[in-house]
């Protein structure tokens, strides 16, 4: 290996960081986004490597790769930086690489699935759905906006983050900070999804069960759905969200419950039981 | 509704770029809210394509890939009904209730499209033992290119047909209990999404904050903005005073410990 003075330069990271958002593209059963690793190295190794080196580099970064697609963003910095010092002459093989992708992909995945999946995109969703319910193209926009500034930060200041820090990330991530982030998400997301499931759902049970006439000929009547408004508003969707978590466990497919609610409303519908 | 040849080309670009959408899950092209509502546009009723998109996007809200699993597809279900209820002028529950039979195919369709890309990830080994760059900038824009064909040629076939009086008829078949009860399972349909998103936190022992939500909302008339407020302020606290980040004590820590099994004895209790 040949010692030189090659550097990346700040365009490089830019471009990874533009290609970064491609990421995905050929996400495929048998490698999954290998090949689209390698597509955001591109221009790192094109700076850094030629002939012989260049084909290994290659074949580093088509090995098998999978996470949230958002946190690649420190693994690609930090990768950078370890091509960057091999290039130099550095004693750093293929497995430290590869080691370090793989080793950085599992925990980060277990960072991002909660927090951009779970939290983030239904959050940004729901607001930007209820308002566009009213017919309003701020719906829409909010929901884009918002996501993606979010998304486009995470990914360039990770890669910056990575790149600068190098292997210190892997010392960062043993700290309780990601741990924190995870936490304070999940429970961001599931307070409001208590809200959603009891105030963002429909569901409305107009069967008569009590008709009183008052002297002065007025008819007042309760209704199934009328007691469960007084008791609590909501239950209804709460014990339905509560079946549908457990039927999800045991492994049946969303489709299948979403075809079963289609089949309840309809019958509910076709009795007079659900309006 | 006749299309245009402009209007079929303006779908064919837009479910493109949602096809792509579908598997990038960067710019979130693929979610009912976007793709709706860029259909709505071109077929020249936006306002309805808005309500479609926040309407499936309640349903969706779940959906998403972890791993190497699938979720249901928002692309061709976003774009296929938005151009059923619009130019083939059918009710939103309608709509709804074509969507999910396409979120089905649209499903398969990825799967399959993300089988054949096995083939591109093979060339680019090729590619790679060349020392070709290109090759693998090619390889990888080209399997993109699948998944947008994967959503934009159903997408057009419909947007050609949907003009024709027999599918006219047949959409006009449809019998009123079908759409209304329909429409009324829209409006719970959502809880399928929301329990995906409660599952996938995993965090049993988190569920008293899903219960505080809950009854806020119950008694307040807190609009979102207001939850997602509260629900960051209950967290910074929670993390700020969870004795778990602050080792340095004992005594606390084994307090700790004692309250999260409380909590997850609660919490067994309120699931059985």
């Amino acid at each position: 290996m040949t010692s030189q003075d090659v550097r990346l330069k700040k365009s490089d990271l830019f471009n990874m960081f533009i290609r970064s958002n491609l990421h995905q593209g050929s996400w495929n059963y048998e490698r999954m986004q290998a090949l689209g690793y390698c597509f955001m190295m591109v221009p790192i190794i094109k700076r850094l490597y030629q002939g012989d080196e260049k084909v290994k580099a290659m074949k580093r970064h088509l090995e098998f790769f999978n996470t949230q697609p958002f946190v690649t963003a420190p693994i690609l910095g930090v990768t950078a930086a370890m091509e960057e010092e091999r290039a130099k002459g550095a004693q750093i093989d293929d497995t430290a690489i590869n080691g370090i992708k793989v080793g950085l992909m599992g925990p980060l995945a277990g960072v991002g699935d909660p927090i951009f999946w779970g939290t983030l995109r239904p959050l940004v969703a729901a607001l930007g759905a209820s308002v566009a319910l009213t017919g309003s193209i701020a719906g829409p926009l909010l929901f884009f906006v918002l996501f993606n500034v979010v998304r486009l930060a995470v990914r360039w200041y990770g890669i910056e983050y990575g790149y600068v820090k190098g292997l210190n990330v892997v010392k960062d991530m043993a700290g309780n900070k990601l741990q924190k982030l995870t936490e304070g998400a999940s429970i961001l997301g599931l307070f409001v999804m208590g809200a959603l499931v009891c105030k963002w759902t429909t569901i409305n049970i107009p069967v008569v069960i009590l008709s009183i006439t008052m002297a002065d000929g007025k008819i007042i009547t309760t209704t199934i759905q009328d007691i469960f408004n007084q008791l609590i508003p909501g239950l209804v969707p709460l014990i339905l969200t509560f079946i549908c978590m457990n039927l999800l466990k045991k492994k049946i497919s969303a489709i299948w419950l979403i075809f079963g609610l289609f089949a309840i409303g309809i019958v509910g519908f076709a009795l007079g039981i659900l309006k | 509704m006749e299309i245009s040849v402009v209007q079929i080309v303006l779908i064919f670009i837009v479910s493109c770029i949602s096809g792509m959408g579908s598997v990038l899950d960067e710019f979130q092209t693929h979610r009912p809210l976007v793709a709706c509502t860029l259909v709505g546009l071109i077929l020249g009723d936006v306002t309805t394509g808005i309500i479609i998109g926040g309407t499936l996007e309640m349903i969706a809200l779940g959906w998403m890939n972890i791993g190497a699993a699938q979720s249901p597809d928002s692309a061709l279900a976003s774009v296929v009904s938005t151009i059923l209820v619009i130019a083939g002028h059918q009710s939103i529950g309608a709509g709804i209730a074509v969507a999910m039979p396409l979120a089905v195919a649209g499903q398969m369709l990825t799967v399959f499209a993300r089988t054949i890309t096995v083939f591109f990830q093979h060339k680019a080994d090729q590619y790679a033992l060349a020392g070709n760059l290109t090759g693998i900038d090619v390889c990888h824009i080209l399997a993109l290119f699948i998944q947008a064909l994967r959503v934009s040629i159903p997408a057009v076939l419909v947007a050609i047909f949907i003009g024709t009086s027999v599918v006219q008829t047949m959409l006009g078949a449809i019998p009123p209990v079908i759409t209304g009860g329909l429409q009324v399972a829209g409006g719970f349909i959502v809880v399928v999404g929301y329990a995906m998103v409660i599952n996938m936190m995993q965090a049993k022992y988190l569920m008293p904050f899903f219960f505080l939500g809950f009854v806020l909302a119950a008694f307040t008339s807190f609009n979102l903005i207001a939850f997602g407020v509260i629900g960051a302020v209950i967290a910074i606290i929670y993390i700020q005073l969870n004795p778990k980040y602050n080792v340095a004590s004992a005594p606390a820590l084994a307090g700790a410990q004692a309250a999260s099994a409380a909590d997850n004895d609660l919490d067994d209790d309120l699931d059985a």
